[in-house]
């Protein structure tokens, strides 16, 4: 019954999160063409293309959330498919350059030229058609978080190495991807666009859609992520996240939740990042570095992990903060991002929405005992894990507990 | 024996000289043979150089050089020979023969002596007898060089007669391989051909090589083979050079990689801990080595030579102080949550960049090298510069220690306990936090000394840190922790293997690889190559 009233409390949740990222799909694209330049309630031009970034953080927040949260797979590698995701669109977006680039070259993409190269590597063949990059944009981060995981969580590599083993290959992939002979424009990357799917790309109408698409790819994620950690295999992933080795001895393949979780992970932060490039018009190999990766982490874990609305928020509120600091007090950011991974993990382990969760539930576990009339009765707590104590209060810390 | 050699060569010098007065020309001083110079037929004068050379006179080689070179000058009013450097007129004059200053001279007061090509033959077998022949091993030894570099047949006599005298071994050898070259550019018999390849092939670095090979294609066919040979020996023993170099490009990688590991390598071990900071307390170290650095300029410049001395404990104690101020201040409230933990110290390492930054600037400090880490040193035709040297010294020795504080301190002790088993050892009394907050100072502690090293081979800046962490994880990862041991077999393997894939690889390329590999790695041993065993594991 207490599992019902979270289930519903959580459905509750879904529409209302879905509901605000749909009306903000419609609202604020009609406010930005609608409306005349200099009206107080239009969405300026650079605003749309904020939010929309912000939106695609927040997107690939939740996606991490789906293995850290619920799971406990502590991805420092997840800018990797991210990245990645943003290559395959960057690919097809070069190619629809076409003969427009400054060395005229309906084959080759400039930078191509510019090395030398006589003709178009096999990986970029096909990127001339949409669906063939929307398809790449999708199995390619998939595949490699397959094959990722079929190893690491087939030999049972867990915690603290699985960490540091994901911030390797991202950073692998940073190394080669800064090579001019990979053929993905080196240092440089992909940038100078000019169209989508026929749209130019500076266009307000183009922005305004990208924008809205966006918006509603946020919300297709949010559905498919409650869905699953609802479901029975949410709960299996989750026990997994709690018990891995005791889920094991019960009869479930924790190996193969772990991979479905990183699979559908990866995929949506490959997603993102194909909606992330046009928005921003460039992707280079400084999106696979190891400290976006962990950037990343802090964004669901200031939101609240393992509640997948405070990813969302989290992104939103940290980027925000970014953007507002490193135009203020540009000295100050790394300071503020800092003390936030330090705040976060001392204060507020559970994050912002965690927290004020917690806050509601007490309240009404509270009442409830009140107005039951019987006091003697204990106040059952749902899913609320055993408190930590802190080292010497009780019995000394256990590490990789 | 030096004595002796030295008689040897001015018995010599005797002799030549009782040659000349025997040929009729009566016994000279250098001064006045040199006046005689400028006058008479080449033939003459040729016989005057080698009189000048008979009298040994370690001044007249000089002289003679310039000679050959058509630098000399009369001074026809006084009869001086001088050489003439500046421009224009008038120009400064120096005696030929003392190298005194004269002052300047009129441009019209001075005449060249004139030299042809038979004057200057018997200027270099003198010099060559002057220098060869010289009381001095050095000069012997820098003749014998110059000589190699020319490889002129002509002086296969010469060098003959001087091998003929030559005692030591080491001036004996580089005057055979001089010889060598010189039959080798000239039409010797096959027999003497081929002993000169030998000698050629045995010297066996890539001068040698290029000699070789310029004789292959001047060569007739039946010496053919035998140069081939000669130059298979060569590549064979370049090749194994470069494996050496390369061993030893990979130890020094290996021994840095080592330094930054160690540390990381205990906090892991003992608290399960990845702190994210560590490369920080690199920096820091670093940072520290310059302060002390400035310090010392300041105050104390003679003691400039000995700062990494002062720099050393300084670095261990600020960082060690640092390391356990985070360790009371943010880690221990965290135990029980490794990943927190990673992402507690990630932030603290992004405020502890930003504040140096803020504090030092963003752009490289300047922390010098003392006198004897500079420069290098020739160890079987193996590059050693002095600071990698170093390095690779210090980190073995930082590791020794680590190990006997571990074996053999109560603190070592402590730590080895609470590895293993946690609960017993806190059952059994021992402080585990204090254990704890310990071992993350030492292991921060050991970080600031890895900075003070790595101050002296790349750029002291705020991201100093940031370019070792995700290698020294590789290296606690790929080892084990646990084990020091593990560390070490780690550090020198990825150090050894990233400098024999660089050269087919290209640098990043080989990083990749290495890391490809160290994934790999991880899926058959999850727990690296020195696991510990037992139920610790499973913990």
């Amino acid at each position: 019954m207490i599992t019902q009233l979270f289930i519903r409390a959580l459905g509750a949740r879904l529409y209302w999160v879905v509901g605000l990222l749909l009306l903000a799909a419609i609202l604020v694209p009609v406010s930005n063409l609608l409306l005349p330049i200099g009206h107080p309630l239009r969405v300026p031009n650079y605003m749309v293309a904020l939010m929309g970034k912000y939106l695609t953080y927040a997107m690939l927040a939740l996606a991490l959330d789906l293995v850290w949260g619920y799971v406990g797979i502590l991805s420092l590698g997840h800018g990797a498919f991210f990245a990645l995701g943003g290559y395959a669109m960057g690919m097809y977006l070069m190619r629809q350059i076409g003969s427009r680039g400054v060395y005229g070259n309906a084959e080759l993409p400039d930078f191509m030229v510019f090395l030398n190269w006589s003709e178009l590597p096999w990986y970029w063949w096909g990127f001339d058609h949409f669906w063939f990059a929307m398809l790449m944009v999708m199995v390619v981060p998939g595949l490699l978080a397959f094959v990722f995981g079929w190893f690491a969580f087939r030999s049972r590599v867990t915690g603290v190495y699985l960490s540091i083993i994901t911030q390797a290959m991202t950073y692998a992939l940073m190394l080669a991807f800064f090579r001019n002979d990979m053929g993905f424009g080196g240092n440089n990357g992909l940038t100078d666009f000019r169209e989508i799917v026929g749209y130019s790309i500076q266009a307000p109408g183009t922005r305004a859609a990208l924008f809205a698409a966006t918006a509603v790819a946020l919300a297709l994620s949010f559905v498919i992520c409650s869905a699953i950690t609802k479901s029975k295999l949410g709960k299996i992933m989750i026990a997994v996240r709690d018990a891995e080795t005791r889920t094991r001895f019960i009869g479930y393949r924790p190996e193969y939740v772990k991979l479905f979780a990183f699979v559908v992970s990866a995929v949506m932060a490959g997603i993102a990042g194909a909606l992330y490039v046009p928005q921003v018009g460039i992707i280079n190999p400084g999106e696979f570095a190891p400290a976006n990766s962990i950037e990343i982490v802090v964004w669901a874990a200031v939101g609240g992990r393992g509640t997948l609305v405070g990813p969302i928020i989290g992104a939103i509120l940290v980027n925000y903060a970014k953007t507002w600091f490193t135009a203020a007090y540009p000295d100050l950011w790394l300071f503020a991002l800092g003390g936030l991974f330090v705040a976060v993990t001392l204060f507020l382990p559970k994050g912002i929405v965690g927290t004020i969760g917690r806050y509601f539930e007490d309240r009404r576990d509270t009442k409830a005992a009140r107005a039951s009339e019987t006091p003697d009765l204990p106040v059952v707590r749902p899913e609320k894990p055993p408190v930590r104590r802190l080292p010497g209060a009780d019995a000394s810390p256990q590490p990789a507990e | 024996m030096i004595f002796t050699d030295f008689l040897r060569r001015h018995v010599m010098m005797i002799a030549v000289a009782l040659l000349a007065t025997c040929g009729g020309a009566s016994a000279q001083s250098v001064e006045d043979l040199v006046r005689q110079l400028p006058k008479g037929s080449y033939s003459d004068r040729a016989e005057i150089v080698s009189q000048i050379a008979a009298t040994g006179d370690p001044r007249a080689a000089n002289l003679l050089d310039a000679l050959a070179a058509g630098e000399l000058n009369v001074v026809e009013a006084t009869g001086q020979i001088v050489t003439l450097s500046g421009r224009g007129d008038p120009l400064d004059a120096v005696d030929a023969l003392t190298g005194e200053s004269i002052g300047e001279v009129a441009k019209a007061s001075v005449e060249r002596i004139r030299v042809n090509n038979s004057l200057r033959r018997a200027v270099r077998t003198a010099v060559g007898q002057l220098t060869l022949m010289s009381g001095d091993a050095n000069t012997r030894m820098t003749a014998a060089r110059a000589m190699f570099q020319a490889g002129d047949p002509d002086n296969v006599e010469l060098l003959d007669e001087a091998i003929a005298e030559e005692q030591n071994a080491a001036v004996l050898q580089v005057m055979e391989e001089a010889r060598a070259v010189a039959i080798l550019r000239s039409d010797a018999e096959p027999a003497a051909f081929a002993a000169a390849v030998d000698t050629i092939a045995a010297r066996g670095d890539r001068q040698a090589l290029g000699i070789l090979q310029a004789a292959l294609s001047s060569a007739d066919a039946d010496v053919t083979p035998t140069i081939e040979k000669g130059i298979a020996d060569i590549q064979g023993r370049l090749a194994l050079l470069d494996v050496g170099q390369n061993v030893w490009y990979g130890v020094s990688l290996g021994a840095v990689l080592l330094l930054a590991a160690i540390g990381l390598a205990i906090t892991f071990g003992v608290m399960g801990v990845i702190n994210m900071a560590h490369g920080e307390m690199v920096m820091l170290g670093a940072y520290t080595t310059f302060l002390v650095q400035n310090f010392i300029r300041a105050s104390f410049p003679e003691l400039f030579d000995w700062s990494l001395a002062f720099a050393l404990p300084a670095a261990f104690l600020v960082t060690g102080l640092i390391g356990i101020a985070i360790e009371r201040g943010v880690i221990r409230f965290l135990y029980g949550r490794p990943l927190e933990t990673l992402l507690a110290t990630w932030g603290l390492s992004l405020i502890i960049q930003q504040a140096v930054r803020t504090t030092f600037g963003a752009s490289n400090r300047e922390v010098g090298n003392p006198s004897w880490m500079s420069g290098s040193f020739d160890f079987y035709g193996i590059a050693i510069t002095w600071n990698r040297f170093f390095i690779v010294i210090f980190a073995l020795i930082v590791f020794a220690a680590l190990l006997l504080v571990l074996k053999r301190t109560a603190l070592g002790l402590q730590m080895r306990a609470v590895t293993q088993n946690r609960r017993m050892a806190s059952s059994m009394g021992i402080r585990t936090p204090w254990v704890d907050a310990m071992t993350f100072g030492l292991g921060s502690g050991i970080a600031g000394l890895a900075g003070v090293a790595l101050s002296q081979i790349d750029n002291v800046s705020p991201n100093l840190g940031q370019g070792y962490i995700i290698d020294s994880f590789m290296v606690v990862v790929f080892g084990g922790v646990g084990n020091l041991w593990g560390t070490l077999v780690g550090a020198m393997t990825l150090g050894v293997l990233n400098k024999f894939l660089e050269p087919y690889a290209g640098a990043v390329l080989a990083k990749i690889l290495l890391l490809v590999f160290i994934i790999l790695f991880i899926q058959k041993r999850p727990r690296g190559l020195f696991a510990q065993k037992g139920r610790a594991v499973e913990a």
